[in-house]
């Protein structure tokens, strides 16, 4: 057939006169605007659109909207996505795409000889045969050969997706019959709405169908709804939009496709509405007989759909199998559109349908059922078997329609955790009892008569309305033409004896009935159970057009009541949702802007590379000279503190003001250590436990005045441990007169450090005396410096004489500028946070993240000192003495050195006895190369630490054993004399 | 998500709270007055039943107000808790 032939001449809801071209597996086509991609390789004759996910068997496409279970695409270029179905695709000019799991074509697919040994390649195989040496050893291979499309090499590389949170009154899902007139009963009333529908256009199933309303054809009916909802404030209409999830509390998440402005890749909207309509209609199922996924075997609905709205023809003669009325009416499009009907088979004794009762030159072969469909690459006979004589006949087609009833599209509901129930007039699950806010209408509600439908809605708009305190006013719904009853009897397969294992029941995922009848064998019958053991249902279709069989499937083979086996759960995303899509608009810089202090853009302009130091904030990490390696760079920086003169931007550090009349029965409380002998103008080191004795935190608290302090925290801990104190005041002590002010960007620090900070200081205009007498180590002087106001304090977190300058924010950057130009005469040097980390190692000063784990308490650290014994309670006291009083083994800070002075451990490295392959006995918690002692240094917390002192251990790293000595967790001035100088 | 009412903002997305855990007997005065397995129940068993449980909440993207909801770990439905904690 010559290309573009399959093209009805006229009808659809198509424009011929716009091409539109697009590719294929590397072949270029042609469209008409309004095709999805679908409809316009079939309009091009492609039928063979992809190769299954496990066998490689050839597929063609069996559905027309997201229900597609056989052909799923990877779409190329700018607009890069995963698995989508082929049917959802709008086509759009220059769009390209390729078909999954098939190398190098759906057509010639290298990948097919899995076809011939699928008999040792069941259901679960993966778990029975590929045990040795290990599942790792194939799933490289099996990875390469199974599965779906490759995820996008990187991300869009123009536009963003987008996140919007909305609340309405009440949320229409679908825009069919049901929901268009749900949406305008609920709108006219002024009440809030969105109208979600996943079509490219409105009107649902009405699109496919040659409905009349009001004696008119449908689409003026459609449209007029349209456009009124559309005029109307109240309304959201979200068009091309899937809702895929449904959560707690009535949130219903919908990703829109295509939305505006163009920029936009795709945006979702999480939306919490007061009531929630679900008008998402019904999914048609396939029947389950051999080779039953042929392509050119398709969905009667999805035949009808091609027809009428894409006026395309899916095939020349056809043969229609069904247990139910509705293929009827497609068989009377399908007449209509010159496809010849070479036989109708019905499973059923006694079919009465209402519509196009068959006659003339057409069979219909009650009582019968297809078993076989033959043919590879395309339909090209079925066989049928009589019930009554069991006699086979062979009638050539190259289209088989199926139909195996509808099921509602429950999901939604489903997940909102409404519960289900079987309904034999049926043969499906529809609605039960809702678990939330909602309701389903119409073909979701299993009401498949179209003037039943819109009574449906009718009355569910006025509810939903009323429900939410809007006035309802008169509306009729419009009359249809056929009101046809629906009538079904249950077939759940052909032909349960099926030994070649070729009868699919879910044909994205490749599980056949003979998968199904094996899982029930091997015990696994219950239906989460049958589930999990052949994937049937997981794919990334989540069974439509399969599941319902599954549970038929099970029920006959265990004989027993669909309505005993139940369904299984209904999981989001109900249609494939990019990982964009999810994620929004999310980059860390959007949602979680970095911190920088007033001081940064004199950092850069000096050379410094910024490192995240915790909580977001920006901090120097280094300033690299020309010439010079990290390791230079860090030595100096080091050295310079050492020996000269350093200044460091300490602003980010937490900072808190405690005051009220119980200020000091709070920080009692919050610290191990004793702080209610602190005198005026002094400071202590403190740390913080959990309420289960680990360290949550230390730093020092300054007393400004009686019942005044400030309260100095880790960076990155500042939130959590302005948390933990709002929640034991409000939870605990809500009677306690204390205020807790966090002022950590209020006040900006540069802190002068090295044998000549008083150096620097001396030649500053302040009030303040630096003198060592005048300002002892740990106290705190306000005043002011240069004109500026001013807290210096005298801690160090270095192991030198240092002075921590604090300034308001605003005046920090001319602080700065005044101490460099200053120090600049004495060598100032500027110093990251990477020399920082050298000198608080070589001091043993604690870092949290590093020594401080989450699980150390401070004996483990060897800070039994700061444990008051004075104090009746504080925080993790109590759980600190539990701990203890057992006397286990605990990991202890200890220092490291080598016995290669030059080779430096690995940070995290574990220590294992005699550094034999062995659980570990502890681990490198720092490691730097030591300036003050020119060799390779490290902290580790090593099981019973203290008592091996002086004993060997072995860092073991990957293919070595690094041997070391243990010694105290200090290496420079243990005395700590020159901080105090 | 949850949609939480905060005693003080009214109802915001669940992204704005970070979740305490259930509520528990408030800590002991004095806790030397307990046995050391007494104190370990009373920091590790927290109240986790199929039903509606009191929970605290922190509206840390707001205030900062630390407040109970009772909420049904079945249904997510929050029911009418008439209690904050600084009441």
């Amino acid at each position: 057939m010559s290309k573009g032939s399959r093209r009805l001449k006229t009808g659809g809801e198509i424009d011929r006169s716009q091409i539109i071209n697009f590719e294929f597996n590397g072949t270029q086509y042609q469209g008409c605007q309004g095709d999805s991609l679908a409809s316009a390789l079939m309009a091009n004759n492609v039928s063979l659109t992809a190769r299954s996910f496990k066998y490689h068997r050839p597929r063609g496409i069996m559905g027309a909207n997201s229900e597609e279970p056989a052909s799923y695409v990877e779409l190329l270029g700018d607009a890069a996505s995963g698995s989508q179905p082929i049917t959802t695709i709008v086509l759009r000019e220059g769009l390209r795409a390729k078909a999954v799991n098939c190398w190098p074509t759906p057509s010639f697919d290298l990948m097919s000889v899995n076809q011939l040994i699928k008999n040792f390649i069941p259901a679960g195989f993966y778990y029975k045969t590929l045990m040795w040496p290990n599942w790792h050893f194939f799933e490289p291979h099996i990875r390469r050969i199974a599965g779906l499309a490759k995820a996008p090499e990187r991300a869009p590389m123009s536009g963003q997706y987008e996140s919007r949170y909305w609340f309405c009154d009440v949320l229409i899902v679908g825009a069919g019959p049901a929901g268009l007139m749900a949406a305008l009963t609920v709108a006219r009333s002024g009440a809030r709405i969105v109208l979600v529908d996943d079509g490219s256009l409105p009107g649902g199933d009405l699109l496919n169908t040659k409905e009349l309303l009001n004696g008119q054809p449908s689409k003026i009916w459609v449209n007029n709804v349209i456009d009124e909802l559309d005029n109307l404030k109240n309304v959201l209409r979200l068009q091309e939009s899937s809702a895929w999830a449904y959560r707690e509390q009535n949130l219903v998440i919908v990703t829109e496709r295509h939305p505006a402005p163009k920029q936009l890749i795709q945006r979702t909207w999480r939306i919490r509405a007061r009531r929630v309509i679900i008008a998402s209609g019904a999914i048609e199922r396939t029947l389950v007989f051999k080779n039953n996924d042929r392509p050119g075997v398709m969905l009667a609905s999805a035949v009808q759909a091609y027809i009428n709205r894409y006026a395309t023809l899916p095939g020349k003669r056809a043969v229609i199998f069904t247990n139910n009325d509705s293929a009827y009416q497609v068989a009377e499009d399908m007449i209509a559109a010159g496809i010849e009907i070479a036989a109708i088979v019905d499973c059923r004794k006694d079919p009465a349908p209402t519509h196009a009762s068959p006659t003339g030159d057409i069979v219909h072969k009650t009582n019968h059922v297809v078993t076989k469909v033959v043919g590879r690459r395309r339909v090209r006979a079925v066989n049928l078997r009589s019930n009554a004589t069991g006699d086979i006949k062979t009638i050539a087609c190259d289209l088989l329609c199926v139909s195996g009833g509808w099921n509602p599209t429950v999901h939604l509901f489903s997940q909102a955790r409404g519960s289900l129930r079987y309904e034999d007039s049926l043969s499906t699950f529809v609605p039960d009892t809702a678990a939330q806010a909602n309701v389903c209408i119409g073909a979701a509600a299993g009401k498949f008569g179209l003037q039943e439908i819109f009574a449906d809605a009718l009355e569910a708009g006025h509810r939903a309305a009323i429900d939410c305190g809007f006035k309802i006013l008169e509306l009729s719904a419009p009359i249809a033409q056929t009101s046809a009853p629906y009538s079904i009897e249950a077939l759940w397969h052909s032909n349960s004896d099926d030994l070649s294992a070729s009868s699919f029941v879910d044909i994205q995922n490749d599980v056949t009935l003979h998968d199904v009848h094996l899982a029930i064998r091997e015990g696994f019958g219950a239906i989460e159970h049958v589930k999990r053991y052949t994937t049937g249902g997981m794919g990334i279709d989540q069974g439509k057009t399969g599941n319902i069989n599954i549970i038929g499937a099970v029920a006959n083979q265990m004989n027993v009541a669909l309505a005993e086996i139940g369904t299984t759960t209904y999981r989001s995303p109900f249609v494939p949702i990019e990982l964009g899509a999810i994620a929004g608009g999310r980059e860390d810089s959007a949602v979680l802007p970095y911190r920088h202090t007033p001081i940064t853009q004199w950092h850069k302009d000096y050379g410094a590379t910024m490192y995240e130091s915790g909580a977001h904030w920006r901090r120097p990490g280094y300033y690299a000279k020309v010439g010079e390696s990290l390791q230079q760079t860090i030595n100096r920086e080091a050295l310079a503190t050492r020996e000269n003169l350093a200044i460091y931007d300490g602003s980010p550090l937490g900072k808190f003001e405690i005051s009220g009349q119980d200020a000091i029965k709070l920080i009692e409380m919050l610290y191990t250590n004793q702080f209610s002998n602190l005198k005026v103008g002094m400071g202590r080191y403190g740390v913080m436990l959990t309420e289960d004795g680990r360290i949550l935190d230390d730093g020092v608290t300054f007393k400004l005045h009686d019942d005044h302090y400030l309260m100095s925290t880790s960076t990155a801990n500042a939130q959590t441990v302005y948390r933990h104190i709002q929640r034991f005041l409000q939870i605990e002590r809500p009677e306690w007169r204390v205020w807790i002010t966090p002022l950590t960007t209020q006040w900006s620090n540069a802190t002068l450090c090295g044998p000549k900070a008083r150096q620097v200081l001396s030649q500053l205009n302040s009030d303040i005396d630096f003198s060592s007498h005048a300002f002892p180590f740990m106290g705190l002087r306000e005043g002011t410096i240069e004109g500026i106001k001013t807290r210096v304090c005298r801690v160090s977190f270095t192991g030198e004489l240092s002075f921590e300058i604090n300034v308001r924010s605003r005046d920090a950057l001319k602080l700065w500028e005044r101490l460099f130009e200053i120090g600049k005469p004495l060598d100032l040097v500027p110093i990251g946070s990477e020399a920082n980390h050298v000198l608080r190692v070589e001091k043993g000063f604690l870092s949290l993240g590093h020594e401080v784990d989450g699980t150390a308490d401070p004996y483990d650290l060897g800070m039994s000192w700061v444990m008051s014994k004075q104090k009746a309670d504080y925080i993790g006291k109590r759980a600190v003495k539990v701990r203890r009083g057992q006397n286990r083994a605990r990991r202890e800070l200890v220092g490291l050195l080598t016995d290669d002075p030059y080779r430096l451990v690995t940070e995290g490295a574990p220590l294992t006895p005699d550094g034999k392959l062995e659980a570990s006995e502890g681990f490198v918690t720092a490691s730097v190369w030591s300036v003050a002692r020119s060799r390779s240094v490290a902290l580790a917390l090593l099981a019973d630490g203290r008592n091996r002192i002086g004993q060997k251990a072995y860092v073991r790293i990957k293919n070595d054993v690094i041997p070391v000595t243990i010694t105290q967790p200090c290496f420079y001035d243990a005395d700590s004399e020159l901080m105090r100088s | 998500m949850l949609e939480i009412t905060c005693p003080f903002c009214g109802p915001r997305s669940e992204t704005e709270y970070i979740n305490g855990g259930p509520s528990k007997v408030n800590r002991a005065e004095s806790p030397d007055g307990f046995t050391d397995s007494e104190w370990v129940d009373y920091l590790i068993l927290a109240p986790n039943p199929l039903g509606p449980v009191k929970e605290e909440w922190c509206h840390i993207m707001g205030c900062s107000l630390w407040f109970t909801i009772t909420r049904d770990t079945v249904t997510h439905e929050i029911l009418p808790s008439p209690e904050t904690s600084n009441e």
